[in-house]
């Protein structure tokens, strides 16, 4: 396997990253450590589709709040299910409506696609507002066990174990994506939809993927969400926070590898987090936004972007 | 012997405008045809209509024996058919060399059910970029080219594909009398290695010396096919370009 | 039966008029989106910004919410122009409207509705008028004028920039220019002042189109996100840029709605347009007046 260093390398980057948080032994560390890496595995996920074939997905929330949703119902159902089952049920039904979606939409313009999207937030928002079991628009309590299985400590330092794993796994997914024939198809899509075509690639199929792959990795992260905040309500899980961030991030960082959504997640996430307990909570959602409108403006190539322009 | 192109009452509409008209058509392999027409006759709607970009209401276009119809473009770039478009069309993103692994990875890859190693590959798209011209910018990008280095990357990249047919779809337009020569040149040396040509131009120059026969569209119907000679010397023909 | 004959007959009407009060907040989408190409997913943030101008003015000044509208109208007309030039200036220029300038606008959009947050908290305000409250009673059934107004300054707004759109030399550049910016250049108009001007007319409106949304009901910050699956089913549904189909599309999915609402609870009525839009771009995607 050619990615095979890769991934050791990013291993030992969480290994090392997991050594410190529980070496400095402050669920503090964890809390925040846990937001920055769903943003990574957030970002990621957005842009194998956004970043790589040049689709606009702004249904951030509608996928994550499947993930989230699919483990109240799955908790609710089966409490002993050990979260990882309920991050790949999540993330299945996550990808199944992305390839849904996309079927119906990926044959027009990508501004369509776009637009289905965001409507697909409210509808999904609306249908889990309207659904009791899950506690409908009051909301769902989840039960969070005290200690973490099989590696001990608190039940937060495992979460971030599993988000951890989880984004290892979007990471060499996306570069291994990047250096695939799929990827070379997916950057044929963004440059040419018609030339690609031309060219002998199956354009509808490699979008189908890539929203089905995209959505996937957005359920996954939303899948340990309820056992993060114990308490989940449409409003919060469908905050247009997610949204902007996944979106903000990659673009801030660069859109163009798998290291811009890193990038991006890391400083925005930690530049977020430095304001909320600073200046005020307001604020920091602000933050995203701006920079990202500002990144767009200013410099489109994002903070990766400006590095390889130089080396080309 | 059966044609390898073979065009059978095609027809296509678009609402109440009839683009293409009962169009029979045929070429033989390793033939170059010559397809003339004025503006808006339905040229770049025929070459449309058999490589895929649009689907024809009537008629049929069959290729290699095999029936087209339905099938979408890159199902019919994998059979063999490939097109360079008017106005080139290049992936802004990757490098010249990138730019024909795409068809490799896609046409030819999925053609003979087996992936060519990395180094086979990158190894084809410099020596394809080197038959053009282009080897010493193989890694550049398609914004550093001139005009006619991206009519030949373009006609490179369709050649990527290794077809047993190319549509060039006025591949010299803007292009000075010298640089005419070069891509005619390229492309009967392509004809020579047993590709059937069809050229679609308005140069007429490049279509007399590249043709060994040539067609003629005038609204959305077939007026004339034949010996080049003879048809630009038909009466109905040169009333349609030069007006009654 | 008597009983939801009446039900639906109320149900029909009062989404008629909903319907007409939609068309004011898809008219501006229909500009831009329809006519200058510009995916402008932040309209419904403009609209809400009008309508807090309107509570302003409203309960701080005692001025009826229509009329503040009409006066900073000239505001929100500039305010368009001077988003069109950031938006030229960093994406159409440039050629990347897609990607960068989609996220552009709903950038926008986020900073409109965390900015409206800050300054205005997430309670739900509103406006007071003589026609708030009361309804035209006719023999079958009343009319609430909290209704009837809207659909009224709505209707005024469309046959108003149609006849605009259609008689005058600026109107026609404005709905040629995302067809054909050569022959417009031939013509000497400059495209972009053409589509600058018709972009800050699309933002205008939303002036008129946020004053009569706090008419209809209380607002709150987040509220315009569930205009953005209103507005684009709307426009989509009409074939985008024709002003006759975008009404017609707009009343349709007010009776719709108002229907869901009636029959299924009005927690439902969200839902509607999305499914409206999905299977029209599924099905019909130039829209029930498309060719």
């Amino acid at each position: 396997m050619r990615g095979t260093p890769f991934i050791l390398i990013l291993i030992a980057v969480a290994g090392v990253v997991f050594g410190l948080a529980r070496w400095l032994d402050n669920s503090y560390a964890f809390f925040v450590g846990y937001v920055v890496v769903q943003y990574i595995v957030l970002g990621t996920a957005w842009n194998i589709l956004g970043g790589y074939t040049g689709y606009v997905n702004f249904g951030i929330t509608a996928f994550f709040a499947i993930g989230a949703y699919s483990s109240v119902v799955l908790h609710k159902l089966v409490p002993t299910l050990p979260l990882p089952a309920m991050i790949v049920v999540g993330g299945v039904m996550a990808g199944i409506v992305g390839v849904g979606t996309g079927y119906l939409t990926l044959r027009l313009r990508g501004v369509y696609f776009s637009i289905a999207t965001l409507a697909l937030a409210v509808v999904v928002q609306t249908l889990i507002t309207n659904w009791d079991f899950v506690g409908g628009a009051r909301g769902a309590y989840v039960l969070r066990p005290r200690t973490a299985p099989l590696i001990g400590g608190g039940y937060i330092d495992y979460l971030f174990l599993i988000m951890l794993g989880l984004c290892v796994a979007a990471l060499a997914t996306a570069r291994a994506i990047e250096r695939s024939s799929l990827g070379f198809g997916f950057a044929a899509i963004r440059d040419d939809e018609a030339a690609a075509e031309a060219s002998g690639v199956p354009t509808l199929r490699l979008k189908l993927i890539a929203t089905g792959l995209s959505g996937g990795f957005m359920g996954m992260a939303g899948a340990p969400l309820p056992f993060y905040v114990t308490y989940l309500d449409p409003a919060s899980g469908f905050s247009l926070n997610y949204a902007v961030n996944a979106i903000a991030m990659p673009l801030i960082g660069g859109t163009s590898s798998w290291l811009g959504p890193v990038v991006g997640a890391v400083l925005v996430g930690g530049l977020q987090e430095y304001l909320r307990v600073t200046i005020s909570s307001a604020v920091n959602v602000l933050v995203a936004g701006v920079l990202m409108v500002m990144f767009v403006i200013i410099a489109p190539q994002g903070i990766v972007g400006l590095f390889q322009r130089k080396r080309r | 012997m059966t044609a390898l192109l073979h065009i059978e009452g095609l027809g296509k509409r678009f609402g109440g405008f009839v683009a293409l008209d009962g169009i029979e058509l045929e070429v033989q392999d390793g033939e170059r045809l010559g397809l003339i027409g004025p503006n808006g006759s339905g040229k770049s709607t025929l070459v449309n209509c058999i490589c895929g970009t649009l689907q024809n209401e009537q008629g049929s276009v069959r290729f290699a024996g095999e029936k087209l119809d339905g099938l979408l473009a890159h199902e019919r770039t994998r059979r063999g058919l490939a097109r360079s478009f008017q106005l080139p069309r290049p992936f802004a993103s990757l490098s010249l060399a990138e730019n024909l692994r795409i068809p490799i990875l896609y046409a030819v890859n999925a053609r003979n059910a087996g992936a060519l190693p990395t180094a086979a590959i990158d190894a084809r798209c410099r020596g394809l970029l080197g038959e053009v011209g282009l080897a010493e910018k193989a890694d550049r990008l398609p914004r550093d080219l001139t005009q006619i280095e991206m009519r030949k990357l373009e006609l490179a990249r369709a050649m990527a594909a290794e077809p047993k047919l190319l549509i060039a779809d006025e591949a010299m337009a803007g292009l000075s009398h010298t640089e005419v020569d070069e891509i005619i040149a390229l492309l009967i040396r392509l004809n020579g290695q047993g590709v059937t040509v069809i050229m679609i131009e308005h140069i007429m120059r490049a279509v007399m010396e590249f043709s060994q026969r040539l067609a003629v569209l005038v609204a959305g119907k077939k007026i004339a096919d034949g010996a080049p000679k003879d048809v630009v010397r038909d009466a109905e023909v040169v009333r349609a370009y030069l007006g009654e | 039966m008597d009983v939801s004959l009446d039900l639906l007959m109320n149900a029909v009407i009062s989404g008629l008029l909903l319907g007409g009060f939609y068309a004011a907040v898809s008219i501006g989408v229909a500009i831009s989106f329809g006519m200058l190409d510009i995916v402008n997913i932040a309209h419904p943030a403009f609209i809400l910004l009008g309508s807090y101008v309107a509570y302003i003015a409203n309960t701080m000044l005692g001025i009826d919410p229509i009329l503040a509208a009409v006066i900073v109208l000239p505001a929100f007309y500039l305010l368009g122009m001077a988003v069109y030039q950031v938006y030229y200036v960093a994406f159409e220029r440039r050629d990347d409207q897609s990607l960068r300038g989609l996220s552009f606008f709903f950038g926008l959009l986020f900073i409109a509705e965390v900015g409206l947050i800050l300054v205005f908290g997430v309670d739900y305000r509103s406006v007071s008028a003589r026609y708030i409250g009361p309804s035209l009673q006719l023999v079958l059934f009343d009319l609430p004028w909290r209704l009837l107004v809207p659909f009224l300054v709505s209707m005024v707004m469309a046959v108003g920039l149609q006849v605009f759109l259609s008689r005058s030399f600026l109107g026609r550049a404005i709905q040629a220019v995302a067809q054909d910016q050569l022959a417009l250049q031939l013509m000497a108009a400059n495209p972009v002042k053409i589509k600058r001007i018709a972009f800050g007319l699309s933002i205008a409106t939303a002036s008129l189109a946020g004053a009569c949304l706090i008419i209809i009901q209380p607002v709150e910050p987040s509220i315009g996100r569930e205009y953005i699956g209103r507005v684009f089913a709307i426009c989509v549904l009409g074939g985008l840029g024709s002003f006759p189909g975008m009404i017609i599309a707009a009343m349709t999915l007010g009776i719709v709605e108002s229907l869901t609402s009636t029959f299924f609870g009005p927690s439902w009525a969200p839902a509607v347009a999305f499914g409206v839009l999905l299977v029209t771009l599924a099905v019909r995607p130039s829209g029930i007046l498309g060719r």
